[in-house]
């Protein structure tokens, strides 16, 4: 047998031993593994879980074992997500610290940092958080203002942060501060924050589709130890760069909210609210809106597939991948507007009686769908990525 | 499901696209639309394409052709697309070629596949009798008189119906327009009495005709394919004919983007190049966007083609439907950014969105296809 056949045989085995029953379920919202100081275990399994699969370095598989990662090369943390899909086993470990910060690191910090901070996020001691926008600084984030005074021994940090999610639950925060106000890129740094230092303070934002994890968070007077900055000062905007090239793999990874599916497909919801003629849609209209939207749905899914085969076959990044989140955010939103038109009134309520939870699922992820086209780079600038690195038109 | 070409198939495109851009660019099309060419495609032009082997794709090599199969069809219409070549190669290559493959007996496809390979023959599916395609509509009657039968009717938008030496007319031969069974395909000479066929001259110079049929005889080796059954194969071949033509359709999209985003990084006005006005580039990068969808769904209709899927008609479907979608915003945009000029007969945009139409139109639009893509989802 191969190393690499032994190795899936062992980790198979071990899977069986380790992986409790109900971490091969579906996981619900409340049990997602976020890890922290403060994590709740509704089911204990969970934290059985996550600490066996950390224990081995596994909620980390490919990062280093000297900081205590799994040390998995490719084919090897291949074989480990087939092994995990294979018993459908649930995430050991959820967390901002594992997708964004932690690649980070591993390229930018010093080995004292890496050393302190990457174990505790391998075994979701700490539970990280991201501070890069502000109210003044969205689409333009270079643009950003909180800032962080030299204070000889430490850093003074002054500001405002928004749509951080989950501050209020989380214990750190990597910060991009501003250390130079005459210059714009290169007077921003790259800070570790603990929210737990005197001055920080986190308040949710509600959304027009009721409670989300955003919040705001405001940095008063917070002395930060230097040894808090990653890389070089003033040079925080490069690692922030590649940290939103992590976030947004992370996005599209992500799923699209409620929609129809749970339902039996949109033509099946359009069947109940327009009735058939020999079983297709009564509604032309309602009929054609619905094929026109699953074709567009079929040809994007079909142009991801293009873009992975054209990546595999080594022919090179195809231009397609920089249409992805523009076009899906826009079919998305789309999609839950013809949901709208199919369930008519009973896709406006907002909570009660006179409303069953997939309805009411869809009217707060129709709302939600609205967001998808502004955070992690809003259409517009997806657009602008588009004309000018794949198009090449000139600036103005 | 392969959506990434391979090698063979791509020297194929540098092959098709190095011979279109020299043989038969964009002025060899003007060139028979201002010389009112009686055969509306140059017979020089169809040899050599026909010397590539590209008359013969579709063909296994026993019978003359190279095999390569409709990925192959796909690819050279692509090219075909991008110059506006106008030659027989869809109604003879891509619908002569697959009825007679589909429907022939061995007699049929022995005499007449080596002779489309070989450029000898020119064909024409004669389907169309409304303005709109709707092939279960069809009610045109061939009745059964002695061992043979007669034919009588109209047909009308017949592409390259006037230069055809052989036409495949389709009629209903029992039940009513709408059944599925009832269909009948026939070999009809183009020469034949009571064939009577008036060229039509359309907006994009491509060769379409209608064609009346007063009391034609014809013998019982004429059918093509079973009595009444011609639907399923027939459905077979206009799926291959859809897809052909949404490859030739996404060639000319490509060429109206490139050359529009040429001009809009070379235009000055108001002191500065066009292309830096933000609602000129993003409405280029929703082009882009389009443009990329319609390879998709193009590449994966060949595909369908070649691994011969079951889901070949909802494949065929979206990548018509989408392209047609695809090929109105991006034919519009292309004289919109033009300007004044766009609205010149001197600029090759007009003669790609009039095209653009013209196909649009053929074998379904995009609503018809929309109705059959939600027939074939069961809603």
């Amino acid at each position: 047998m191969s190393e690499l056949e032994t190795f899936r045989a062992e980790t198979r085995i071990w899977l069986e031993e380790n992986c409790p029953e109900s971490m091969r379920t579906p996981m619900p919202e409340r049990e997602m593994p976020w890890g922290g100081r403060n994590a709740q275990f509704p089911n204990p399994d969970t934290k059985l879980w996550m600490d066996r699969m950390s224990a081995r370095g596994w909620t980390a598989p490919t990062w280093p074992a000297e900081y205590g990662g799994g040390g998995l090369s490719k084919e090897e943390h291949k074989i480990l997500q087939e092994e995990l899909a294979r018993i459908k086993a649930r995430p050991a470990l959820t967390s901002f610290g594992l997708w964004m910060l932690g690649p980070a690191l591993l390229e930018f910090a010093s080995e004292e940092q890496k050393q302190k901070y990457i174990p505790e996020i391998i075994r979701g001691e700490i539970r990280w958080c991201q501070g890069y926008s502000e109210p003044g600084a969205g689409s333009d984030l270079a643009g950003l203002q909180t800032k962080a005074e030299d204070m000889g021994d430490h850093y003074l940090v002054n500001g405002q942060k928004v749509w951080t999610s989950y501050a209020d639950n989380c214990d750190w925060i990597f910060c991009l501060v501003r250390t130079d106000t005459s210059v714009k890129h290169d007077g921003i740094s790259f800070l570790l924050i603990d929210m737990a230092t005197d001055g920080v303070e986190a308040r949710p934002i509600k959304l027009i589709s009721g409670a989300s994890p955003f919040c705001e968070t405001f940095l008063t007077d917070v002395k930060v130890p230097k040894e808090n900055l990653v890389g070089e000062l003033n040079k925080g905007w490069t690692i922030a760069k590649r940290l939103l090239e992590h976030e947004r793999s992370m996005i599209s990874g992500m799923g699209m909210g409620a929609g129809a599916a749970s339902m039996g497909g949109m033509e099946a919801v359009a069947k109940e609210n327009f009735g058939t003629e020999n079983e297709k849609i009564a509604e032309p209209s309602i009929r054609n809106a619905v094929a026109e939207h699953k074709m567009d749905q079929q040809a994007f899914g079909l142009t991801l597939k293009r873009a992975a085969e054209e990546a595999k076959s080594g022919q090179g990044q195809g231009a397609a991948a920089s249409m992805f989140k523009y076009y899906g955010t826009e079919v998305n939103k789309r999609r839950f507007e013809l949901l709208l038109d199919i369930m008519g009134s009973q896709a406006l309520g907002w909570e009660g009686d006179g409303f069953d939870s997939k309805e009411l699922a869809v009217t707060r992820s129709w709302l939600r769908s609205k967001g998808n086209s502004i955070e992690g780079g809003t259409s517009e600038v997806q657009l602008n990525v588009i004309a000018k690195r794949v198009l090449g038109l000139p600036d103005a | 499901m392969a959506l990434v070409l391979t090698e063979e198939q791509n020297m194929l495109r540098d092959m098709a696209k190095q011979f279109f851009t020299e043989q038969a660019p964009v002025t060899n099309f003007r060139k028979l639309r201002d010389e009112e060419s009686a055969d509306g495609f140059d017979r020089d032009v169809w040899q050599q394409i026909v010397e590539l082997g590209f008359a013969g794709i579709l063909i296994p090599e026993e019978q003359g052709g190279t095999g390569f199969g409709p990925m192959g069809m796909g690819i050279v219409m692509e090219e075909a697309g991008r110059t506006l070549a106008a030659s027989p190669l869809y109604a003879t290559a891509v619908l002569g070629a697959g009825l007679v493959m589909a429907a022939g007996n061995e007699a049929q496809k022995s005499e007449i596949l080596p002779k489309i390979a070989g450029g000898e023959v020119l064909m024409a599916l004669a389907l169309e009798e409304a303005n709109h395609h709707n092939p279960l509509n069809t009610s045109m009657k061939a009745e059964k008189s002695g061992d043979g039968f007669t034919l009588s009717g109209e047909k009308k938008f017949v592409i390259d119906g006037h230069i055809a030496d052989r036409l495949i007319v389709v009629a209903r031969t029992s039940g009513a327009a709408g059944d599925t069974q009832g269909l009948s395909m026939f070999l009809v000479d183009a020469k034949a009495d009571g064939v009577n066929i008036t060229r039509t001259m359309m907006v994009d110079n491509r060769n379409a005709a209608n064609i009346s049929f007063d009391n034609v005889q014809l013998s019982a080796d004429s059918l093509l394919g079973g009595l009444d059954a011609a639907w399923p194969e027939l459905e077979n071949v206009l799926d291959m004919g859809r897809i052909c033509i949404a490859a030739e359709m996404l060639g000319g999209i490509e060429t109206v983007f490139e050359t529009t985003l040429e001009y809009l990084k070379e235009r000055k006005q108001f002191g500065v190049i066009i292309g830096t006005f933000q609602a000129l580039k993003h409405r280029a990068a929703e082009m882009f966007c389009e443009v990329e969808i319609c390879q998709s769904v193009v590449l994966d209709g060949l595909s369908a083609l070649d691994e011969r899927r079951n889901d070949i008609p909802r494949a065929a479907s979206l990548a018509k439907a989408r392209i047609c979608d695809a090929a109105r915003l991006i034919s519009n945009e292309g004289i919109q950014m033009h300007g004044g000029i766009g609205m010149t007969d001197a600029l090759d945009v007009g003669l790609f969105l009039k095209r653009a139409r013209v196909q649009a139109q053929m074998l379904g639009d995009a609503n018809f296809h929309r109705a059959r893509y939600a027939d074939l989802g069961g809603y």
